[in-house]
């Protein structure tokens, strides 16, 4: 929705990444959301994300439902090829592409009013079938197109900008996911890049489903006295249980920081995720404990962020369905069709 | 008087679901086959799974009739449940085969019909001591009775329970047991042969008994598809699973033993057509196959992909509506839910495909269309031809094809600078260019959405833009026409003033009941629609007749209703037959029905005196 163009010109000395890409390279059309929206800082943090990590831009898809949240794909990665479906279904759209060229880098991007209500289900699905790719929920508790309506994540009690109180129980998305089997489960602010960012890079460089809730106040319906999803609120109340650095696998490992203060993952793929602890005895690879400590801190009234759960060996999809490593959408008569004379012998078993 | 026919009768069998009779009925009916006798047999069941009644109609027809007849002439009356409505199906001088174990009094049958007792469940009973035995054997027992009364050629039974357990070898001797019993006692104490009587022919030549949806899940193999998601419902399901079984034989890598292939059952048919349209999006064939239900579940998604274009197939195997309707009977009851399927102004291909062969033929050529045309594509089945096998002409393949990938700009084409518009109508067909996600760093991508756009994928709500996409639209869905199969035109033998349009599952019962109005004098000429948007000769061919009939399977003729919104023939030159009980429509009904409406046509009005 955007009836700006974006300059093209470049400086000529910004800096490159090592695919000789600049910062601009990652950017999309300029954001017609309200100014000051987290879901604008949560574009920005993509965007630095696939720039550090050096990926190439077009071999990224970013897929959506409908919403404010699922517009913001329009706002980075302007060379990807993005599809905006319908609400709350992004899920098996992004299943879908997924299976048919395994190559790329999925992103799926929704909010809790696409993901929590009409999703829910497919939601669910997407996480327990292990599609590699990133869910980034841009949870702001509200339906924000349709003018402030409760969503499934607004918490019991919480105020709308007309001073009414919520009177249903909210949906923890990051509880949900850890239950339905994601295998990297995380929690960021948008009002807090330095941690957010990383949490990105490690959800991209994990080789399974990936799921991000990232608190996005909107601050047109939800950034008021009253609401557990304002800046104000998150801040006051964040409960951040580790912070990340992450090494993609061509960068040489450094050295490890103070035992017990830092913990590194590598992956699958040779990348390294360093686990500075805030909480001193959380452990992210302990799925039940990540869900006893989310409910314990949500009775203290504090929101957990960072990285709550990593499995070190994740299955994806593609694994479990023992499919071929060529891309499905490179395969040609030669590898699918069997053929006339198998056809006959078919036709002979029918007689 | 009994009735005195040489192949060309009905059987029906009345079984208990769950009483494991399909498969001995199935023997029986490739017993005739492997005589060279054709045969048509039909599943009849219930929406259940174990206890309720379930039937199998068998049609022996030399003459190759292969549409539901109607009326029994051998009722094989397996379950008390049904007792009277199965005494009542058969026709005067036909027969009645029962086991006799317990006596019946004689106001339990009819004077008209020939009565032949077997006490099978004495035989079971001295013969078996397993219960499950007992119930199983009774099965073969029948059908090695029916080989005597019916002149069956045992050999040929002996030959397919062979093949059938073949791997399986400790199972032959016991079935051929049971077999040679019930034939040694129906010799010996049945009056056999009896009037029907089935007898070596060569009628069968080099056709294949096969079931459509086996067929059609087969054409997904060969038509290339990569990616099937599906949720579980009847009449389709069947389909997904020979897809599945299909891949494994065919689709494996010999060296890596890795899928070309992924079937995923989906958690409901809304995930499934977003599946579909995910990887269709992506460049990979891909299906789904459902019943009106699911079709209704996916309407939003079908509008979806017809706007945003994205490649994706439909197999509906329709049944009877509306709602859970009749799930395990026939209909063809969803031609306007899916020719207009989802909000707004939509039109999609449909596909009519009439027998197992076509359901192969259309299922491999629906990825083609699909990507062609950027469009969903619909393959409307039923469950008539979905769940019966049939006798088809072999499934034929020409290794010389090759996939129609449709209009996509590759990295060269864009390195190229050829320009790339997403939604261009650059050729004057209404057909776009598309890339796959992920070609070229920095040309072709564009956002795929279902808001309104330009012609180079920009969101906008302009009227001008938004009215040309959909003129564009409409154009494409005229491009749409040369690439589908034809009608199929049949002149009478005689010059006709009226004609007939049928299409899918009707075709075998309106081949029929064209033999029989032709014996009373009329002559009809027929077109047998095979795709939706109609070709020309369609209209030309409803213009050049005084009436005609159309003859479908529901209540209220909807492909009659799309014929006169697309064609704009007159609507009194359209005259239905409709049939939607549920059970496969039959040629005496047609003939019954079209004789009736001509006859009331030929009526003079009466001439009022003043």
């Amino acid at each position: 929705m955007t009836y700006i163009a974006k300059p093209k010109l470049h400086h000529p000395e910004l800096p490159k990444n090592k695919l000789g890409y600049t910062r601009r390279d990652y950017e999309g059309a300029i954001s017609t959301l309200c100014a000051g929206c987290g879901h604008d800082s949560i574009s920005a943090a993509i965007i630095q994300a696939c720039f550090e990590l050096d990926l190439a831009p077009h071999r990224i898809a970013k897929i959506s439902g409908i919403g404010c949240s699922s517009k913001t794909p329009t706002y980075f990665l302007g060379s990807s090829h993005g599809f905006n479906s319908v609400h709350g279904r992004m899920p098996s759209v992004l299943t879908g592409a997924n299976l048919a060229n395994r190559e790329l880098i999925y992103m799926g991007v929704s909010g809790d009013g696409d993901s929590a209500s009409i999703g829910l289900g497919q939601f669910a699905h997407i996480l327990r079938r292990g599609v590699n790719m990133v869910y980034i929920v841009e949870n702001n508790g509200v339906y924000g197109l349709t003018k402030g309506q409760f969503s499934a994540t607004a918490d019991p009690g919480s105020k709308d900008k007309r001073g009414n109180a919520n009177l249903d129980d909210a949906i923890d998305m990051v509880a949900l996911a850890l239950q339905m089997g994601a295998t990297y489960v995380a929690r960021g602010f948008s009002g807090d890049k330095d941690q957010l960012v990383p949490l990105i890079k490690g959800a991209i460089l994990h080789r399974g489903a990936a799921f991000l809730d990232v608190i996005s106040p909107c601050v047109a319906f939800n950034n008021h006295d009253g609401s557990t999803k304002s800046y104000d609120y998150v801040r006051e109340h964040n409960d951040a249980v580790n912070r990340l650095d992450v090494i993609p696998p061509r960068a040489p490992i450094q050295a490890a920081y103070e035992p017990g203060t830092v913990e590194t993952i590598t992956q699958h793929d040779g990348s390294v995720l360093k686990l500075r602890k805030l909480e001193a005895h959380y452990d992210p690879h302990d799925r039940i404990h990540a869900m006893h400590y989310l409910e314990q801190r949500k009775a203290a009234g504090e929101i957990v962020t960072g990285l709550l759960y990593i499995d070190r060996e994740p299955e994806d999809l593609h694994a479990r369905l023992r499919t071929v490593d060529a891309p499905f959408n490179q395969l040609n008569e030669a590898d699918l069709c069997p053929g006339a004379a198998a056809l006959e012998a078919f036709n002979a078993g029918l007689r | 008087m009994s009735q005195e026919r040489v192949n060309d009768f009905v059987v029906k069998f009345a079984n208990v679901n769950g009483s494991g009779s399909a498969s001995a009925n199935r023997l029986f009916a490739k017993s005739v086959l492997r005589m060279g006798v054709p045969v048509s047999p039909r599943n009849i069941f219930p929406s259940n799974i174990q206890g309720l009644p379930t039937w199998y109609e068998v049609r022996v027809s030399e003459e190759g009739y292969l549409g539901a007849r109607g009326g029994v002439d051998l009722m094989v009356a397996m379950n008390p449940q049904t007792w009277d409505k199965d005494l009542a199906s058969i026709e005067p001088g036909g027969y009645l085969f029962y086991d006799s174990t317990k006596p019946l009094p004689t106001s339990k049958f009819r004077d008209d019909v020939h009565v032949i007792g077997m006490p099978l469940t004495e035989i079971c009973n001295r013969e078996y001591t397993d219960a499950r035995q007992r119930q199983l054997f009774k099965n073969i027992i029948y059908v090695g009775a029916l080989s005597a009364l019916l002149e069956i050629d045992v050999k040929e039974i002996e030959k397919l329970i062979g093949e059938q357990f073949k791997g399986k070898d400790r199972l032959i001797a016991p079935n051929l047991h049971a077999l040679h019993m019930g034939r040694d006692y129906a010799l010996k104490y049945l009056p056999c042969p009896i009037g029907l009587r089935v007898r070596r022919a060569n009628r069968v030549g080099n056709r294949i008994f096969i079931d459509g949806n086996n067929a059609a899940a087969l054409g997904c193999v060969y038509g290339g598809a990569t990616v099937a998601a599906w949720y579980p419902i009847t009449p389709s399901s069947s389909m997904a699973e020979a897809f599945m079984r299909h891949c494994r034989k065919y689709r494996v890598d010999a060296a890596s033993g890795a899928n070309k292939f992924t079937v995923i059952q989906a958690e409901d048919e809304l995930a499934s057509i977003g599946i579909v349209i995910g990887a269709g999006w992506n460049g990979a064939r891909a299906f789904t196959c459902t019943s009106g239900p699911g079709i209704s579940l996916m309407q939003e998604f079908i509008g979806l992909a017809y706007f945003a274009e994205i490649p994706a197939v439909l197999f509906d195997i329709q049944r009877g509506g509306p709602s859970t309707g009749m799930p395990t009977r026939t209909q063809q009851g969803d031609v306007l839910s899916c020719a207009y399927a989802s909000h707004g102004d939509t039109k999609h291909v449909l596909l009519f495909p009439e027998d197992p062969h076509e359901c192969f033929e259309f299922a491999a050529r629906s990825f083609d269309l699909a990507e062609r045309l950027q469009a969903p594509i619909f393959v409307l089945s039923d469950l008539d031809i979905g769940m019966n096998e049939r006798l088809c002409e072999p499934l034929q393949w020409d290794d010389a094809r090759r996939y129609d990938r449709g209009k996509v700009m590759r990295y060269e084409d864009l390195e190229a600078g050829r320009e790339f518009g997403r939604y261009l109508d650059v050729d004057g067909d209404g057909i776009p260019y598309r890339t796959y996600p992920g070609t070229h760093p920095r040309r072709g991508a564009f956002f795929t959405r279902g808001t309104t756009r330009d012609a180079y994928a920009r969101y906008t709500e302009e009227g001008a833009p938004y009215v040309e996409n959909m003129q564009r639209l409409l154009r494409k869905f005229e491009t749409a026409k040369q690439y589908l199969p034809r009608p199929v035109v049949a002149k009478a033998k005689e010059p006709a003033r009226h004609g007939a349009v049928f299409y899918g599952s009707t075709g075998p019962a309106m081949k029929e009941a064209l033999d029989r109005l032709e014996e009373k004098g009329v002559f009809l000429d027929t077109l047998r629609l095979r795709a939706f948007p109609f070709h020309d000769e369609v209209t030309e061919f409803i213009e050049s007749h005084d009436q005609v009939f159309v003859v479908e399977q529901n209540r209220d003729a909807q492909m009659r209703a799309l014929l006169l919104n697309e064609c704009g023939v007159a609507p009194a030159k359209l005259i239905p037959v409709l049939h939607y009980d549920g059970t496969p429509i039959t040629a005496r009904f047609i003939t019954r029905e079209i004789g009736e409406s001509l006859a009331a046509l030929n009526v003079k009005p009466i001439k009022r005196t003043a």
